[in-house]
């Protein structure tokens, strides 16, 4: 068998994997059902990142995504105890109205894609590139480099999102014994001390 | 034969069924958060596929941002919607009416 052959074949069960998984995810009935379905569209995404020769965003999608936010997702979705049910009603109403608007949104996009397939190299598959090729050397080497403000502003958005989603969900429970250290600093001897003079007593009984 | 045009239909079809999804789904903000995540993945297809056709690594490091961008999103976005499910014990939209919107 060819490579070209193989890489097809890998392509088609990836693509078809990742379709079935999306579907799962919209469709499912279980929010925690759909979060593993995502987590299988993730890993079918990194699969067709390696053929497309993306290999070290392909190993930070499964970390980030699949080690990181879809454990995120799952905490909250199993600590939420969510009426399913509910949520499911007018489910059926606006399914015809999905599908009309998605198959809207993939004709305009397949039109976009055939109509500049005439100008751009769309139809062509890229020469692979030579086995001590290092993407993550490539990437390094722009990142940090060209495009060391953006990267250290990442850096910030990150620091902003944990500060955000700390203080959103931090809450002060009443009756909660906590420390009141300036309290415990401005305290003076007067305060804590009391000296009591106390008589001695004779023993009588004795 | 596996050209570029076959990745950015494949980032289309993921598209269309996450904006499908949120037609759908649309009153259960823990799916709509989950179906912009898919909506972020497939135009990240789009970035990756056009890096690798003009063997430029800039639209990877674009993707790169926007999974920082994403991660954030995701974080905040379940902060809120914790916050909100200790306030209103229910994650159903059409119930978000505070504000008249």
């Amino acid at each position: 068998m060819s490579a070209t052959l193989i890489t097809t074949i890998l392509f088609y069960t990836f693509a078809a994997v990742l379709v079935v998984a999306a579907l799962g995810v919209v469709t499912s009935r279980n929010p925690v059902h759909s979060a593993f379905f995502l987590v299988l569209a993730f890993f079918q995404s990194s699969m067709l990142w390696l053929l497309l020769e993306a290999e070290f965003l392909a190993v930070v999608l499964v970390l980030v995504y699949v080690g990181a936010v879809m454990v995120l997702f799952l905490f909250v979705v199993m600590m939420l105890d969510i009426n399913v049910e509910e949520l499911r009603q007018g489910y059926t109403r606006y399914l015809p109205l999905g599908l009309v608007v998605a198959s809207v949104v993939i004709v305009e996009i397949a039109h976009v894609i055939w109509f500049r397939s005439q100008d751009l190299p769309l139809l062509t598959t890229p020469a692979a590139r030579p086995a001590d090729y290092s993407n993550t050397k490539e990437l390094g080497a722009v990142l940090y480099t060209e495009h060391v403000y953006a990267f250290e502003l990442a850096a910030v958005i990150l620091l902003l999102a944990i500060v955000a989603a700390i203080t959103l969900t931090m809450r002060r429970r009443p009756g909660l014994k906590v420390q009141n250290i300036a309290k415990q600093v401005a305290v003076r001897r007067d305060d804590r001390v009391r000296l009591v003079k106390v008589d001695a007593v004779k023993d009588e009984e004795g | 034969m596996v050209t570029i045009s076959h990745y950015l239909i494949l980032a289309a079809v993921l598209f269309s069924v996450s904006v499908a999804g949120i037609f759908i789904n649309r009153k259960n903000v823990i799916l709509l958060l989950m179906c912009i995540e898919l909506m972020l993945l497939a135009v990240n297809f789009n970035f990756i596929a056009f890096s690798r056709m003009h063997d430029d690594t800039v639209g990877q490091v674009f993707v790169f941002f926007i999974l920082t961008v994403a991660a954030a999103e995701a974080a905040i976005g379940l902060a809120i919607l914790v916050v909100l499910f200790r306030s209103r014990h229910s994650v159903n939209v059409e119930e978000l009416d505070t504000l008249k919107g």
